[in-house]
């Protein structure tokens, strides 16, 4: 079973883009930027691997590497979702 | 511990995609985006307690590093700002990621602390997912970082071309996945890892230092796509589904909003990144001897303003030269006292009008101009036959009919809103220059065209004051 966990990951990665696609076909341009920066903090994910990196028991390059990457997956997340929030706000029919 | 973890990622990933899926829709769009980002706190909170995680003093200050940053730039930017915004953060997914590979790879060194004395192990499927992971992430980073230049306007605008462009970067790129598949066969080249990484953050800058400015919505989605791709790599490196998942939603909407923007200019995607319309430069030249040359009318406010007193429809179409004049509440009013005379005032978007997709309509929605007010272009064209005014205010390539007719220009082809269909078309420019393409504009010759100069915001709040001293 072991070998195969990275057919696994790739049949999820597969699967995950078709659902991106059928999901977001038909968005209006309205939309459009919000769309792009509420899309942008979800790559901010990221941060799972930052902070496995940064909190590692012994302090190395690694940790270092991974104090740098929270720190940028953060601004990712936190600017991305409110920035996002403060856009749409905006949106409102008459 | 570890079921909880993973049943914890399950659910985020699900609340990404529910997220995705209301971000689509204008009534749900607020929802979606709490969604997802509900989502990402369970996904920090659950590797919070993942048995890798053991010393927290580096997570604190690197997350709060982060996020007072990303406060600070969610509500300081101003909605003029917003193109330059997104397109650091893009940069920032894709830092975090070639960090995350980086940081991988030194885990798997045997002279890393940790492993001294153990046999090295890299196994080739996350060897492949580092070097990935490295190469996207490294170009989105330096690609948007050249982006956020441009529209900042610290590096150019305009398409930059340097010699043998196009062979060095697909020299550069083979280099690059050369040298990752021996580092996949030797592991232990900690050397050709840091060149690997260098490269392609130079292919990064490489790629995007030639794209002009009005190509940005392009560029700017098509990063888009990479910081996700770039996530989902670097899934793949920590064999984790949640990031393979979300990277993949946001690689997929980038794609499709570079799809869009590709097909509102008519090119493919390969002209774009390429770098500037093919022979801007050259067929300008020979193109500006055939087109019209003869006197254009111009119209001052107070003219403007006893011409739209008795007009009953007016489409407004807005532009880059909007953005940049910050005109954008300064046509709200003059959208209000407009309608306050009992005139149907429409708003007519080009779909790569602005510096990023959905620009025009971000700014008129900070103004607070009503969305449903907002008309994308196959839904407008067909009404500017019966339209008595349209009023164009720092918008050029998009409104130029040479691209309907005149196959000699360089926009031939590419869809344009058909404002000279309409009785009366005002443009407000700040000068006769040509627009991005570099091609004079005919519409500005046209009998029924008039030229109304100044700054854009200037010259709105002008005409408002006229309107309502009539």
């Amino acid at each position: 079973m072991e070998e195969y966990f990275f057919l696994m990951h790739v049949y999820v990665f597969a699967l995950a883009i078709f659902v991106g696609f059928e999901l977001i076909t038909k968005v209006p341009p309205t939309l459009h930027t919000p769309l792009m920066s509420g899309s942008n903090a979800i790559s901010g994910i990221t941060i799972v691997g930052a902070i496995l990196s940064a909190g590692l028991e012994q302090f190395t390059i690694s940790t270092i590497l991974g104090l740098i990457a929270v720190a940028f997956a953060m601004i990712n997340v936190i600017g991305g979702f409110l920035v996002t929030d403060r856009m749409l706000k905006m949106f409102k029919k008459k | 511990m570890k079921i909880t973890i993973e049943i914890t990622y399950l659910i985020a990933s699900v609340l990404f995609i529910l997220g995705i899926k209301y971000l689509g829709s204008p009534k749900t769009a607020r929802k979606g985006n709490l969604f997802a980002a509900i989502g990402m706190f369970l996904a920090i909170a659950a590797t919070l307690f993942d048995q890798q995680v053991l010393t927290f003093e580096w997570i604190i200050i690197g997350a709060l590093i982060g996020s007072v940053t990303g406060l600070v730039m969610a509500y300081k930017t101003p909605m003029t700002g917003m193109p330059q915004m997104v397109g650091l953060l893009n940069g920032f997914g894709g830092g975090a990621s070639i960090l995350v590979a980086l940081s991988e790879y030194f885990k798997k060194n045997p002279n890393y602390p940790v492993n001294a004395g153990l046999p090295f192990d890299l196994p080739i499927d996350q060897g492949i997912a580092i070097i990935l992971s490295i190469l996207i992430g490294g170009v989105t980073f330096t690609g948007s970082m050249i982006a956020f230049g441009k529209l900042q306007g610290i590096v150019t605008g305009k398409v930059v071309k340097y010699p043998l462009q196009h062979t060095m970067n697909a020299l550069l790129f083979l280099g690059v996945i050369a040298a990752g598949v021996y580092v996949v066969m030797f592991p232990e080249m900690i050397n050709i890892v840091l060149i690997i990484s260098v490269v392609s953050l130079i292919l990064g800058i490489l790629l995007v230092l030639p794209i002009g400015g009005a190509d940005m919505p392009v560029a700017i989605s098509l990063l888009n796509s990479y910081s996700g791709l770039a996530g989902s790599m670097t899934g793949f490196v920590l064999g984790n589904n949640v990031l393979i998942i979300a990277g993949a939603l946001v690689g997929a909407s980038g794609i499709i909003l570079t799809m869009i923007m590709c097909k509102g200019m008519n090119r493919s995607l390969m002209n774009v990144v390429l770098g500037g319309w093919a022979n801007a430069g050259s067929t300008s030249a020979t193109s500006s001897t055939t087109s019209p040359k003869g006197d254009v009318k111009s119209i001052d406010s107070e003219e403007l303003a006893m011409l739209l007193d008795s007009v009953s429809s007016v489409i407004i179409v807005p532009g880059y030269g909007m953005a940049v004049g910050q005109a954008q509440h300064a046509v709200r009013d003059l959208m209000t006292v407009l309608e306050k005379k009992g005139i149907k005032v429409r708003f007519a978007i080009h779909p790569v009008a602005g510096r990023m997709p959905g620009h025009m309509n971000v700014l008129l929605a900070e103004a607070q101009v009503p969305y449903d007010k907002l008309y994308a272009m196959e839904d407008i064209n067909d009404d500017f036959n019966n339209t008595d005014v349209v009023i164009v205010i720092g918008a050029n390539d998009v409104v130029n009919p040479a691209a309907r007719h005149d196959e000699s220009s360089p926009i031939f082809g590419m869809p344009i809103l058909n404002v000279d269909y309409a009785k009366t078309v005002i443009i407000n420019k700040r000068s006769m220059n040509a627009g991005y393409a570099g091609i004079d504009n005919e519409l500005f010759f046209y009998p029924n065209a008039l030229m109304y100069f100044g700054d854009s915001k200037e010259a709105m709040t002008k005409l408002v004051n006229e309107i309502k001293n009539l």
